[in-house]
């Protein structure tokens, strides 16, 4: 269907654009998927999916592993992976924690406390990874043990109530709807847009294309590889810390287990998302559809009136076929044969 | 030295007792190296005689071993690195090509060196249409391959090698680094490419061209280096030295290391 429009004209010998589907396709078929599900779940529970509660909750909680996801695309295009985002959320949200609670600072402090720990967890990261050259995948398995107990050890295993008359503005930011509409997912409208202009209107998201693409052909050309990755890493370092404490928040309270439960949904929004494994191409709009329909299928499942059980079946098909198509796709684009050799 | 006539200014680019090491290996040693303004200095050498090490040391992609000094413009240059040798003029056809294959044209076309608002954000209407406009004004592409927003995987090898090509001209460099740029070109695209490095000349700008093919690299240079495993084995202007001459002293020069 898709080579069409080119078999169709093969003597005219003119420049001609690539087809809209060879451009957006994967982003195309990322909303196609989007919208199938949600039809389907609308005739499976027309009670529940007619009704706008469903909405509202699919819209807080989406976004609390949708805002990583949106960073992770860049580190996933660079041709790397980050593991320790759960970590880093639970580190940067305790040290908001004891800095307010314990250390008596206002709000603000804490906020610029947290962030610089989600920045230095990330470029310390960036660094092993990039500088010193070490397989991410195996890295940052690492850095997440180390974050994780250092945020254990900090915190002594115990939370911190973080109640709506003790942090009135941190609930005004992470919480409470704004005019009717859930913030969350204003946040990760924002956040979104933000990335979007990240990735494909400033430099570093150009490079950060070509790092993925050609490690030796971007270093040839004058790229920085290295700070590249580092600043991918950093940026996953910020964003993590972010959803960390706005997790934090609609719960009223700090659990020192906050993350986990996280990696596996972000990951999966990053893939669905048309995101390749093989880094170099990848798209915030994908990232961003796909967070929805990963937070649509747990409720979705259950609404319809499936087994609960289900859920992580479902859940496991729909990243499987994703990254597999995906690859098929691309190695027919490449004009390789389905195994790639 | 027979250039040493036009040494009013100092060379573009000077490499002096310039080595490069790899582990045990040494790709390069002792290279004493330049290039005039104006001027087109062939390098000539057979395989692993350090002409690829040598263009990516003058690139800033190797960093020479302790002792070896790049001067450009007569200045020694202590922090050279690619986006400093670039930023200074120098551009390079990369033997390896050096394209993101899973990138369209513009993003190629564009690498290291993005075109900007002045906002200080990518200029990417701007790039897709000066892409589109050089390569079917510079290099005559008409194929349906070679639409800016296309990947560059989809291309034919020499069209892969005409944005290359393409890329290294488009930014007017002073010195343009040719490493065998006619590999994998058609015979009318290795026409256009020897036109471009005599309109390099014409435009008082200068090359190094590196080539295997001598009935290529003779006719368009000024002055010729022989590499041979890794230590210059002679120079020659090209009022010195006849074509078959050349032939005759670098199969010499293969057997035992020596020019005469």
């Amino acid at each position: 269907m898709d080579t069409q429009t080119e078999d169709t004209k093969p003597a005219s010998n003119r420049i001609a654009a690539p087809s809209v589907l060879r451009r957006y396709g994967s982003q195309l078929g990322i909303i196609g998927v989007g919208l199938t599900m949600w039809m389907v779940f609308m005739v499976a529970a027309p009670i529940v999916f007619l009704d706008i509660d469903i909405y509202v909750a699919f819209a807080q909680t989406s976004p609390q592993f949708g805002i990583i996801a949106l960073a992770l695309t860049f580190v996933v295009i660079t041709g790397e992976i980050d593991l320790s985002f759960p970590s880093i959320m639970a580190l940067g949200a305790a040290m908001f924690c004891i800095a307010t609670a314990y250390g008596g600072l206002p709000w603000y402090v804490g906020l610029v406390i947290a962030f610089a720990t989600g920045a230095l967890c990330g470029l310390f990261n960036g660094f092993l990874v990039a500088k010193l050259n070490i397989p991410s995948l195996v890295i940052t398995i690492g850095t997440s043990f180390l974050f994780r107990g250092l945020e254990l050890v900090l915190m002594n295993g115990t939370g911190v109530p973080l109640t709506a008359e003790e942090y009135p503005e941190m609930h005004a930011i992470f919480r409470e709807p704004f005019f009717g509409f859930p913030i969350q997912t204003l946040w990760m409208i924002i956040l979104g847009i933000v990335a979007w202009t990240l990735l494909n209107r400033t430099r570093f998201g150009a490079h950060v294309f070509l790092v993925g693409d050609n490690q030796t052909s971007a270093r040839l050309m004058g790229v920085n590889v290295v700070s590249v990755k580092m600043r991918a890493f950093t940026l996953v370092g910020l964003f993590a810390v972010f959803a960390g404490l706005m997790t934090s928040i609609y719960g009223y309270y700090f659990w020192p287990t906050t993350g986990e439960g996280f990696l596996l949904n972000t990951i999966a929004s990053v893939f669905l998302g048309g995101t390749s494994v093989f880094g170099g191409t990848g798209s915030i709009v994908g990232t961003f559809v796909a967070t929805y329909i990963i937070g649509a299928i747990n409720a979705g499942v259950v609404s319809a009136g499936i087994n609960a059980f289900y859920t992580q079946l479902v859940f496991g098909l729909v990243i499987v076929v994703s990254v597999v198509l995906q690859t098929l796709i691309e190695r027919r684009v490449r004009g390789q044969s389905m195994t790639g050799r | 030295m027979a250039s040493d006539s036009n040494a009013t200014s100092a060379p573009i680019i000077e490499l002096r007792n310039v080595s490069k090491t790899f582990g045990e290996v040494r790709a390069i040693s002792g290279i004493d190296f330049k290039v005039n303004r104006g001027e087109i200095v062939g390098l000539l050498g057979d395989n692993g005689a350090g002409k690829s090490t040598m263009v990516k040391t003058i690139m800033g992609f190797h960093r020479p071993d302790a002792g070896g000094e790049i001067h450009f413009k007569g200045k020694k240059i202590h922090d050279w690195s690619v986006a400093r040798a670039r930023g200074l003029g120098i551009e390079t056809v990369y033997q390896e090509r050096a394209l993101c294959e899973k990138q369209p044209i513009w993003r190629n076309m564009f690498m290291g060196r993005e075109m900007r608002t002045k906002f200080g954000l990518l200029d990417v209407h701007k790039m897709r249409s000066e892409a589109a406009r050089l390569m079917s004004e510079h290099m005559g592409f008409t194929s349906a391959a070679v639409h800016p927003d296309n990947v560059v995987a989809t291309m034919s090898g020499g069209e892969k090698q005409g944005v290359a090509i393409t890329r290294a001209l488009y930014f007017e460099a002073e010195l343009v680094v040719l490493d065998e740029p006619t590999m994998g070109l058609s015979l009318s695209e290795t026409k256009k490419t020897l036109e471009f490095i005599a309109n390099i000349k014409k435009a008082g700008r200068s090359a190094i061209f590196i080539d295997h093919n001598i009935f290529h690299v003779y006719p368009v240079v000024d002055r010729l280096y022989v590499l041979d495993r890794g230590k210059v084995a002679g120079t020659y202007t090209k009022d010195e030295i006849s074509m078959d001459e050349l032939i005759e002293s670098l199969y010499r020069v293969a057997r035992s290391g020596k020019m005469e």
